[in-house]
């Protein structure tokens, strides 16, 4: 066993952290029996928590993604241990097949030779063009390279198996848990019956196992989407991008949060000059268009990145840095449009008669707003919160595209759209990066976008 | 003409059918009045939307026949049905604010009726529009044709929405609750309209409300309805002569009245069953005072009487009186010295315009209210909405800053205190709002409402000591000791009410400001709280002002009355005086404009005209003689001065009667 160091990236410190303040606010709802119902509600949506399933195993990739660290180099003993510049995660570790089999350039997905052609020398018969052998993909059939369809369908058929497996157990788990010691809980689930969506969940799990593990399984003997010009994995790049989109997703709203509550509150709680000054600001930053003042900001920050190599050690820091940045400027740009929709409801319920009363009873402001203002808003901005998510993974995805997105060396949906943009216009087309990035991101949109029209719906006082 | 046969009408809530009207069945005759009264939640909008066939998307008609002359309404296309709305069938609702579209003018509302029903077009249409208008008393309705709904007032509004339903000459006319939303002034002049019209048109009405003086008003017949059944139905004269159902009875008996001064208000125990819950014997068997062993097994049967139906197995005469009443002891002491005085208090809102935001003009909600409250008697402050009544009231806390006058609390002067010392005297007033659903913080436990104010202002200890001091304050107030841990929604209206009323105690305050307490409850959850509210003050010697537009409210509780119009006060005194004698032709005006809840012969009702004007821009002279009858050159120019009565009356007129 090699030794390793661990390396932590400020995202990767954030991201932990706000998993930490999850789950402190799961404890927190807990206890909140109206929270605790609302919530309740959402479990009960059958959608919702069908993509709550899919976004769950986004996440759990995610999360594997940001637990980094360094590999010791081989040294003489007594020397110091200097550590690889490359920094790696656990998902890295798990996927080393994906990441380190490279090819040559593009190769089609389950293909067993090489998207160009190449002049080899052939003994016996001088330089011939043709397209090489793919120094990875389908090595193990050998010279039955027809075999292919054959091969990867017994293959994935047995993943199938395993993954039913798998899925029989995790039901009878949940039928376990569902049935609450009786032994009629399957049928339960089966009919719908429960309080929580489990058929809903299990569904989910279902398809989630039977795309997933067969996938898996055959990427160890093939690209399954095939590569991309520098003969890297589409799949693994996939796995990758994930994380990238998921602190866009999650950061941003973390940066936006704070500013769009209290200023919100403040302009519609107190009224008067505040409120001129705040309304001032969101209406002219509005009146700036997004994508000029997110280029500006980037581009000032990438001259003082490039400007300090001494502050970073490795390559990896350099790119998360860059990352945080595109967070920040995304938060400091978005926060506007919940800024007013809160500003709004605090002026609705500042006239309310319990806030009214409150200030007869002489309580000081900063309470009325913790105690009255605050825990009534807060299904507005559980709501916005989901629903910002899914708009901040696509817009990174636009920005790489126009290229103030990502740090170039770190793998997103933008970058990957990005680069395969260049190969549509060639014939025969490459499509496969661009589709797995495509699909990749509707999925893990759609999902987000299902999941808060279930918040939505759960949360919203006229329907409870 | 119109025939209800065993309608069935029920929610869907998810895989359960609520049934919310089970086997109602009533006829309507050409030209009659038939009104279903009962309280909320007891079926009779859905009765109307029912027969409508407007019910919600959730609604369904399990059963039962609606015949119109004849034809059954359930079994028409959706397309036939949309003939016959409008049309021979026409509908006003509660809220004229809500029931227009703004953004269309009255005339093109009025137009599409209009087109739709009877194909008219281009100038004969307006001619009838015009006719309309004039019909409904709209002065000028040439012009008012093309201005938009936020350019009437609200009883402009309930007018202009009877004329739509007019427009399609319909034979029967539902209004829901059509009264409700509007001052006692304006309501009085859309029931003279719609019982005018009804006598020229021949025209049924179907009248729902919850109100008995309405009734009176209004109805040839009575249908009461319970949880979803009819349960008495009879003539008015029989109906207000002698009620048979219990019910019936106890809704009148829980009316509070000049009578019943002193003595406590008959209650109905308990609430209406929800639609889940429905008790399997006669509905009202829980809530009922004669209840037998009888009534729990099986739903009585309809019993006629020449007349008079009721479904009750209870066959007694009228309600013996006296051993269901707890009486009180009136607090009758003399009035003493008085402990807050306001002096010549202003509340004055500016109103600006343009992009610098200048003041060009003030609307004066409060202007010069002066006002003495003793300790431990009720001074009730009467007066229509928009007077500024309830400015007044928050005024006097402080949550609204005075612009001018002087309120005075034992010696301390409490206009411009700020900060720790405010805080201070917040300790003796407190208020209780009007409605008890936006009162509570929808997000905290009972308790912890309550302890609020003991919190803030210091009041007892912490811990185990509050914990006592709730729970007492709790049961004060007729509430269980375990409402403590639980959160506002799972209580009802009453029992909100009531919440609010122990929040506003915890502080021990020498005066509460009761904003409209009652006028979001039901007439036996009214009573209720009226109880609660005189036990109080008899108990612990507290103070009210009591702000409400309730008459009957003021008749009940009040020992002194203030009459509020535009900001002022024009009349005030003891309440023997102003309610018996009032010499200010408002005040005349108000309280014979009250719909009685009996049969007696509505002589002498003083109409006014038009209504409460802009604060904004008050008339000059005396605020109320565009719409004074006895109002001379003199009123039109100069505001009158006080004239004391007696020792405690005092009005502001120049020819007070």
């Amino acid at each position: 066993m090699m030794g390793f160091e661990i390396v932590i990236l400020w995202s990767d410190l954030l991201i932990w952290l706000l998993v930490a303040a999850g789950v402190a606010l799961g404890v927190l709802i807990a206890r909140n029996p109206p929270l605790l119902a609302a919530w309740r509600r959402v479990g009960a949506n059958r959608i919702g928590m069908a993509s709550a399933t899919v976004l769950l195993a986004f996440v759990l990739v995610g999360l594997l993604d940001s637990l980094h660290y360094r590999v010791a180099l081989e040294g003489k003993p007594g020397q110091k241990v200097q550590y690889a510049v490359e920094v790696l995660s656990v998902l890295d570790a798990l996927a080393t097949p994906l990441r380190t089999r490279n090819e040559k350039t593009y190769s089609e997905p389950f293909a067993t030779r090489l998207y160009a052609k190449e002049t080899i020398d052939v003994p016996g018969q001088g330089s011939v063009r043709e397209y090489p052998r793919l120094k990875h993909g389908g090595q193990h059939l050998g010279e039955r390279e027809g075999e292919v369809a054959a091969d990867a369908g017994f293959t994935a058929f047995r993943a199938v198996a395993l993954a039913f497996v798998v899925w029989m157990a995790l039901a009878g788990l949940a039928a376990r848990v569902a049935g609450d010691g009786n032994t009629d809980g399957w049928r339960r689930i089966w009919r719908g019956d429960t309080a929580f969506a489990w058929n809903a969940v299990l569904i989910a799990c279902g398809l989630i196992l039977l795309i997933a593990v067969p996938l898996f399984s055959l990427s160890g003997q093939y690209h399954v989407f095939g590569t991309d010009k520098v003969g890297q994995d589409v799949f693994y790049q996939v796995l990758k991008s994930v994380r990238t989109g998921l602190i866009i997703g999650l950061v941003t709203t973390l940066v936006m949060l704070p500013l769009a509550v209290l200023l919100g509150i403040v302009a519609g709680y107190f009224r008067g000059w505040a409120d001129d000054v705040i309304q001032y600001v969101y209406t002219v930053l509005n009146s700036i268009p997004g994508v000029l003042l997110i280029a500006a900001a980037v581009l000032m920050m990438q001259v003082v990145i490039d400007t300090h190599p001494q502050w970073f050690s490795t390559a990896a820091e350099r790119a998360d840095l860059r990352l945080l940045a595109l967070c920040f400027i995304l938060g400091i740009t978005s926060w506007t449009g919940l800024c007013r929709l809160l500003r709004g409801e605090t002026l609705k319920l500042r006239e309310l008669e319990y806030i009214q009363a409150a200030q007869a009873f002489g309580v000081s402001n900063g309470r009325i707003i913790l105690r009255h203002i605050l825990p009534n808003l807060m299904h507005i901005v559980i709501i916005a919160l989901v629903m910002d998510f899914s708009g901040l993974v696509l817009a990174e995805a636009v920005l790489s595209y126009v290229g103030i997105g990502v740090d170039p060396s770190m793998t997103s949906f933008g970058t990957m759209i990005n680069n395969a943009r260049m190969e549509l216009g060639r014939e025969p087309v490459v499509w496969w990066s661009l589709a797995a990035a495509f699909s990749a991101m509707f999925i893990l949109v759609l999902a987000a976008n299902l999941f808060a029209d279930a918040v939505r719906d759960a949360f919203d006082p006229r329907a409870a | 003409m119109l025939r209800v046969e065993l309608l069935r009408l029920a929610f869907q809530s998810g895989r359960q059918t609520l049934v919310a009207v089970d086997g109602v069945s009533f006829d309507i005759a050409a030209g009659e009045t038939f009104a279903l009264l009962g309280e909320s939640g007891c079926g009779k909008s859905v009765t109307a939307q029912g027969i409508m066939r407007l019910l919600p998307a959730v609604g369904r008609i399990l059963g039962g026949r609606v015949c119109f002359d004849g034809e059954d309404l359930l079994a028409l296309s959706e397309a036939e049905m949309r003939t016959w709305r409008g049309g021979r069938i026409a509908m006003i609702f509660q809220e004229p604010a809500t029931s227009l579209n703004p953004v269309l003018t009255v005339g093109q509302q009025i137009g599409e009726v209009l087109w739709r029903h009877l194909g008219l077009r281009g100038a004969e249409a307006t001619g009838r529009m015009v006719d309309l208008l004039r019909q409904v008393g709209i002065a000028d309705p040439e012009r008012r044709l093309n201005e938009y709904p936020f350019q009437f007032s609200g009883g402009m509004k309930q007018r202009v929405m009877i004329a739509i339903a007019l427009a399609g000459e319909p034979e029967l006319l539902i209004a829901d609750e059509p009264t409700t939303a509007l001052d006692v002034t304006v309501q009085a002049q859309i029931l003279d309209l719609l019982a005018r019209l009804q006598a020229e048109r021949g025209m049924s009405i179907l009248l729902i409300t919850h109100d008995l003086g309405v009734v009176a008003r209004m109805a040839h017949r009575v249908g009461v309805m319970y949880a979803g059944e009819l349960v008495e139905v009879a003539g008015r004269e029989a109906f207000f002569g002698q009620p048979r159902h219990p019910y019936t009875q106890a809704l009148f008996e829980a009316l509070p009245d000049i009578s019943r001064r002193g003595r406590g208000l008959a209650t109905i125990p308990g609430q209406v069953p929800s639609l889940g819950r429905m008790p399997s014997g006669c509905r009202f068997s829980d809530r009922c005072r004669h209840v037998m062993a009888r009534c729990r097994e099986q739903s009585p049967d309809w019993r006629k009487l020449d007349g008079h139906a009721v479904r009750c197995h209870w066959q007694g005469e009228a309600a013996e009186a006296g051993e269901w009443r707890h009486p009180l002891t009136e607090m009758e002491g003399a009035a003493g010295r008085s402990f807050l005085e306001v002096d010549d208090l202003k509340v004055h809102f500016p109103i600006r315009k343009g992009f610098l935001q200048r003041t060009v003009g003030h609307v004066r909600a409060v202007d010069g209210v002066s006002l003495a409250i003793a300790p431990g008697r009720t001074l009730a402050l009467v007066g229509e909405s928009g007077c500024g009544k309830t400015t007044v009231g928050k005024a006097l806390l402080q949550l609204i800053p005075p612009s001018g006058g002087a309120v005075r609390l034992g010696s301390n002067e409490l206009v411009g205190l700020k900060g720790q010392r405010l805080r201070a005297v917040r300790r003796h007033m407190q208020m209780i709002f009007q409605d008890p659903f936006a009162s509570l913080n929808p997000r905290l436990r009972v308790g912890d409402i309550i302890a609020e104010g003991m919190e803030a202002l210091g009041v007892s200890g912490g811990g185990a000591s509050r914990r006592a001091a709730i729970a007492a304050l709790l049961a004060q107030v007729g509430l269980p000791d375990e409402a403590m841990e639980r959160y506002p929604h799972e209580f009802s209206g009453g029992q909100r009410q009531r919440i609010a009323i122990a929040r506003a105690l915890a502080v021990q305050p020498e005066l509460l400001i009761c904003d409209e307490p009652t006028s979001a409850l039901d007439v036996s959850v009214q009573a209720q709280i009226l109880n609660l509210l005189k036990k109080l003050q008899a108990e612990l010697g507290v103070a009210y002002l009591f702000i409400t537009h309730n008459f009957a409210v003021v008749e009940y509780l009040a020992h002194d009355v203030a009459v509020m119009y535009l900001g002022r006060i024009v009349e005030q005194g003891r309440a023997e005086e102003v309610l018996r004698q009032p010499h200010h032709p408002y005040t005349k005006a108000l309280l014979s404009a009250v719909p009685a809840p009996r049969l007696e012969a509505l002589a002498g009702v003083i109409r006014l005209a038009g209504e409460t004007p802009s604060p904004a821009n008050p008339p000059a002279g005396c605020h109320f003689h565009p719409r004074c009858p006895r109002a001379s050159d003199l009123c039109r120019s100069q505001y009158p001065a006080t004239v004391a009565l007696s020792a405690t009356h005092r009005v502001t007129c120049y020819h007070p009667e």
